[in-house]
Order: C-alpha cells, then sequence, then structure tokens
C-alpha cells in the first residue's frame, strides 16, 4: 500500500510561501515525478511529504490515515538524497542494516534481507567495505539497499542521479524502472531533468514557484501542455514561441512549435532564415535558424543535414503540431 | 640567491621557535630540577642548573607529608566526573543549537559564551553559601558540579562547531530510517563526532585538572584534588621551594604526559572548523 494524499497543504518559511495551497492524489503503485526549475518547490514538497519539514497548513494522508504530524520515522516511507547520505563509520552491511535495527529486527532476520538487496543491487561483494571506499554508482546503490529493504509504502527520490556522469545515470535510471517494475511500490521522484521525468514517469507533476502547473502521463504533457509554462518546460530541444502577427494569424497571442514538427529544406518553404548553428549529432541534426521576422527558432532533423553556419534554409511548420496560447498564456484548445 | 636567502629565512625561523619554545618549557624545566635539590640548594644564588647534589628526599616528604594518590585520585575523580557529566548536558544541547536552531540560538551561544568573562571571584561568595547550606562543600559531588558549569559553555561550543560540520542530510536519513531521537544522537551523531567529542573530552579534562580557584576555595581535606596539594606547600615564608617543586612536578606529571600524548588531537579540536 502507498496511496499518499496531499489536501490543501502549505507552507512558508519566515514570511515567504514557497507552497500555496497544493491537492496532489499519488494511487498506490504509481511512479510520480515532480519536475520543474531550481527553487521551484518540489524538493520541500518532497521533504514535507518526508515529514523533515512540517506543513504550515492542510492535511497529509497516507494510505487514508492522517499522517500531518506523523515523525518521519513513524509514516513508513523511504528515502533516497541527493548527496546519498549515507553512514560514513558504517559499512555497507550496517548501512543497509541500520533501518531494519531501528525496527528491531531478529538479527537473523536481518542478515538476510541485507544478503537479498546486496544481492539485487550487485552489492554483494562490498558489503564489508566502508561508503568512503565505494565508487558514486555503487554509493547510490547501497542508499537505494538501504530504501528497499524495510519494505516501505513509498520511496521518496530527491535528486538521486544528478552526482552521478552522464553514462551512469543512464544506467541507473534504467536499474531504478527496473527496481519499480520488480516491487510495484509507489514512488517520488524529484529532478530537474526533464528526461529523467519523461523517461520513468507513471505520472508527472510539472511545479513552478510553488504550484502544479499540471499533472499528467509524459505524452499527455508532451502533446497537450495546459500553459506556455509546461510546453517550455516539457521536451528538449524546448518548443519555439512565436508572438505577433504570425501567432494572430492562428488567433492565438502565442503559436508554439517543437523543433522536430519543423520540416526543413534548403529549396523551399514557409519561413526562410539562415543557419547561426548547426549541431550534428549523428542521429540527428539541431539546427538554430536566424529566421526573417520570427527570431531564432530551432528545428531538428532526423539524421544528418548537411548545412553550415550562414547556410539559406526554408522552415516548415507541421500544422497538426501547433500549440496555441492566450494572452494569460494558457493553451487555446 | 633566492634559495640561500629562503633558508637562511628558515634558520632563523627555527632558532627563534626554539628559543620561545624553551623560554616557555623553562619554568616547568627548573621546577622539575629544583625538586631534586636540597631546600639549602634549591634557594642558593647563584643557582646551579644541573652541578648539584640530587636527591629523591623531596618525593619521600612530600608523600609521607601529605598522601600524594589520594589528591590525585580526587583530581582524576573530579576532571574526569565533572567533563562526562558535561558532555551528556553538552551533547544534546549542541546537537539542538546546530541542527534545529531557533532564532535566538546565536544569541544563546554569545550568552553562555559571555559567562566566561566574568570573574569567578564574582560569584564565589554566593556559591560558598548556597554550597554551605545545602552541605556540598568540601566534597567531590560539589566539586564536579561546579566544575562542569564552568567549563560547560566551553563543552558546548567545540561540540557545536564539530556538529555544525556533519551533513544535516545524514541525521534526516537516519530519521527516515525510523530512528528516534536518542538512536539518532547514539548511532549515527556521536560515532561521527568521536573526534570531535575525544578532543573536547581532552581539553576540559585539562582544564579541570588544573582549575585552582574553586578547587582551592570549596574544599579542605576531604575533596582536596591535586592544587590543594601543591598549594599546601606554598607559604609565605617561602622556606619550602624544594618541596613545593616536588609537588609541583608530581601534580602536572599526568596530565603533562597525557597532553604530550594526545597533542595531535588536541590541536586538530582546538583548530576545528577555523580553517576549511
Amino acid at each position: 500500500m502507498g496511496e499518499i494524499v496531499l489536501d490543501q497543504i502549505t507552507k512558508t518559511f519566515g514570511h515567504v510561501q514557497v507552497i500555496p495551497p497544493l491537492d496532489l492524489q499519488i494511487d498506490d503503485g504509481e511512479f510520480v515525478v515532480f519536475v520543474g526549475p531550481s527553487g521551484c518547490g518540489k524538493s520541500t514538497l518532497l521533504r514535507l511529504i518526508a515529514g523533515l519539514e512540517d506543513v504550515t497548513s492542510g492535511e497529509i494522508r497516507i494510505d487514508g490515515e492522517p499522517a500531518t504530524s506523523t515523525p518521519p520515522a513513524k509514516r513508513g516511507l523511504a528515502m533516497v538524497f541527493q548527496s546519498y547520505a549515507l553512514y560514513p563509520h558504517m559499512s555497507v552491511k550496517k548501512n543497509i542494516a541500520f533501518p531494519l535495527k531501528m525496527a528491531g529486527l531478529p538479527q537473523s532476520a536481518i542478515d538476510e534481507k541485507v544478503e537479498n538487496a546486496a544481492r539485487v543491487l550487485n552489492l554483494t561483494d562490498y558489503l564489508d567495505r566502508r561508503p568512503g571506499q565505494l565508487s558514486g554508482g555503487q554509493r547510490q546503490r547501497v542508499a537505494i539497499g538501504r530504501a528497499i529493504v524495510r519494505e516501505p509504502s513509498a520511496f521518496l527520490f530527491d535528486e538521486p542521479l544528478s552526482n552521478l556522469d552522464a553514462a551512469l545515470r543512464v544506467n541507473m535510471r534504467l536499474e531504478i524502472s527496473e527496481l519499480h517494475n520488480s516491487l510495484k511500490t509507489t514512488m517520488i521522484y524529484v529532478t530537474h531533468d526533464q528526461v529523467e521525468a519523461m523517461t520513468m514517469a507513471d505520472k508527472i507533476v510539472v511545479l513552478n514557484a510553488g504550484r502544479v502547473e499540471q499533472v499528467g502521463s509524459p505524452l499527455d504533457l508532451y502533446n497537450a501542455p495546459r500553459n506556455l509554462f509546461v510546453a517550455g518546460f516539457i521536451g528538449s530541444p524546448k518548443m519555439n514561441f512565436i508572438e505577433g502577427d504570425m501567432a494572430e494569424t492562428h488567433r492565438a497571442t502565442t503559436i508554439g512549435i517543437r523543433p522536430e514538427h519543423i520540416t526543413v529544406s534548403t529549396d523551399t518553404g514557409a519561413w526562410a532564415g539562415v543557419v547561426s548553428v548547426a549541431e550534428h549529432l549523428g542521429s540527428d541534426t539541431l539546427l538554430h535558424v536566424q529566421t526573417e521576422n520570427l527570431g531564432t527558432l530551432t528545428a531538428r532533423v532526423d539524421g544528418e543535414f548537411s548545412v553550415r553556419h550562414g547556410s539559406r534554409v526554408f522552415l516548415t511548420p507541421q500544422d497538426d503540431k501547433m500549440h496555441r496560447f492566450d494572452a494569460r498564456g494558457l493553451a487555446i484548445r | 640567491m633566492a634559495r640561500a636567502s629562503s633558508n637562511r629565512r628558515k634558520t632563523v625561523v627555527t632558532v627563534l621557535a626554539w628559543a620561545i619554545g624553551l623560554a616557555i618549557f623553562f619554568p616547568i624545566l627548573w621546577t622539575v630540577l629544583t625538586s631534586f635539590k636540597t631546600e639549602a640548594e634549591a634557594v642558593a644564588s647563584p643557582p646551579s642548573f644541573v652541578n648539584f647534589h640530587w636527591t629523591l628526599e623531596n618525593y619521600a616528604e612530600v608523600q609521607s607529608r601529605s598522601d600524594y594518590f589520594r589528591h590525585f585520585l580526587n583530581s582524576v575523580i573530579i576532571s574526569l566526573g565533572s567533563t562526562v557529566l558535561g558532555l551528556l548536558i553538552a551533547i544534546p544541547a549542541a546537537w539542538s543549537m546546530a541542527f534545529v536552531p531557533a532564532k535566538r540560538t546565536k544569541d544563546v551561544l554569545m550568552w553562555m559564551l559571555s559567562t566566561k568573562m566574568l570573574p569567578p571571584v564574582g560569584v564565589l561568595i554566593p556559591i560558598y553559601l548556597i554550597f554551605r547550606d545545602i552541605g556540598l562543600l568540601d566534597s567531590l559531588i560539589g566539586l564536579i558540579i561546579v566544575l562542569m558549569l564552568i567549563n560547560l559553555p566551553i563543552i558546548i561550543w567545540m561540540l557545536f562547531t564539530y556538529f555544525r560540520e556533519i551533513p544535516g542530510e545524514i541525521l534526516e536519513a537516519a530519521r527516515m530510517d525510523g530512528a528516534g531521537l536518542k538512536a539518532e544522537i547514539l548511532y549515527v551523531l556521536t560515532p561521527m563526532a568521536v573526534p570531535g567529542i575525544a578532543s573536547t573530552l581532552l581539553l576540559n579534562v585539562i582544564l579541570a585538572w588544573n582549575e585552582a580557584f574553586w578547587t582551592l576555595n570549596l574544599t579542605a581535606a576531604k575533596a582536596a584534588p591535586l592544587t590543594a596539594f601543591i598549594a599546601s606547600y606554598s607559604s609565605p615564608e617561602g622556606l619550602f621551594y624544594a618541596k613545593l617543586s616536588a609537588a609541583s612536578t608530581m601534580a602536572i606529571a599526568p596530565i603533562l604526559i597525557l597532553g604530550w600524548f594526545s597533542q595531535k588531537q588536541l590541536v586538530r579540536g582546538l583548530t576545528f572548523g577555523a580553517v576549511k
């Protein structure tokens, strides 16, 4: 079980309200990702759920039970920190065993669970080492091991991969996804990396200045962003926004078109421009094009597209993939 | 050229450092030397440095006149007792100041430090009277309490500095792992802060061992530690230099040896947090 409900919760630090009244329902077994720019309150929200910060008002319910004033130790949640937060004076084995020891399990049961977790996470050979003797990826696995042994009702991840190098991050992303598939336990994952959000989540919660901008599946957010913020935040490279006369012809204040929904040609097309930067990635080519009257637009072409700085190109948006926004920044459907 | 001048500077600094070191150490050396002289040689003018009749009779005399081991034991009980009691109070206090600071935590810390600026003699009469009325005069418990209280600000400050270096996330991890406050302090914070706690302990044992104002004023015979043992050989007529020196040597020897063996730990403790 691991259903978490946030009912009108707020958080104020001094005179600054970092979380305005917020409602959120997280279903049992879901993989929910909180994503947003730095300082948007996503980590604070996670810490409120964990109980490491007290809510200023509102209620948190875990599995239907009020948990607003339950201390973190009693909420039955496990957390993986960005810094790993391993106990430096304990061996890997003792680190993983710590929550079980706190729960008062007999030693034989502790040993068995620690061995199982170590096997699942490929840590068996490192059980007697101290955290200081492990690599970043291994430390992260110990932190996850410490979280899974106690079979929590939900896992909380606070930017767990941001200290790892790029290759390891992709690996660990897969491992965490696999872990979720096998455990089927609720996971709440905080990140500022929208690729992590898109690839791992069942449900993404996009946060901005403490407010929930949109909640939905990764493809919902990609295909139907509710407002300019979500449209700009989800998707990489970022969606192009065009204002002015061109937008008005589409009966909108702003129109948005994703780089992958622009067709590029060297002979003909809707918008003419000059390539300012061409990024040749092999698998695709990103073109930053200075257009005549729409500013700089980014277009993405599959495979190699042989143009250079200064080449003249034509861009044609796919009309059915166009997003329209009104003066308040809300999507027009 | 440059190397020669840097070498010369190094030599000058080395010689200077040794000179200052010896100047500071000289009174202790002189005390130790005097303790092996006869009373006549101790006051002889000009004094002889090593060329005198070496004797152990002062030590024998001191031991037979006043019981060294009883005073030594009192010193051990008072300095260890006050330090351990102080740590028991200071660890939770420093924990709360380092990890859950309130608006006035800084002020509380400064206030505690300010009590160290008060001349102890200013509170001698009230404390003496209180101790007399509740029967703590000349008792080990009384001295343990009073020395604990006067050193508590230093213990809390040192631990506070140490604790602040410990990442708060690790303690939060312990809380998430189901540790209550007691388990958090016992299994996570304290083991991580062992180097800091050890140097705090050492420094406070030394401070309590050397403390002379309260130990002299609040004891008579029963609870008298080594400071009182030394003081009993100091008379205005100054006739017992050699015996006084022997008593002093015996009193400072244990703490000197402790300090010698733990100097690395002590230096680390005193400079911790100062440079980062």
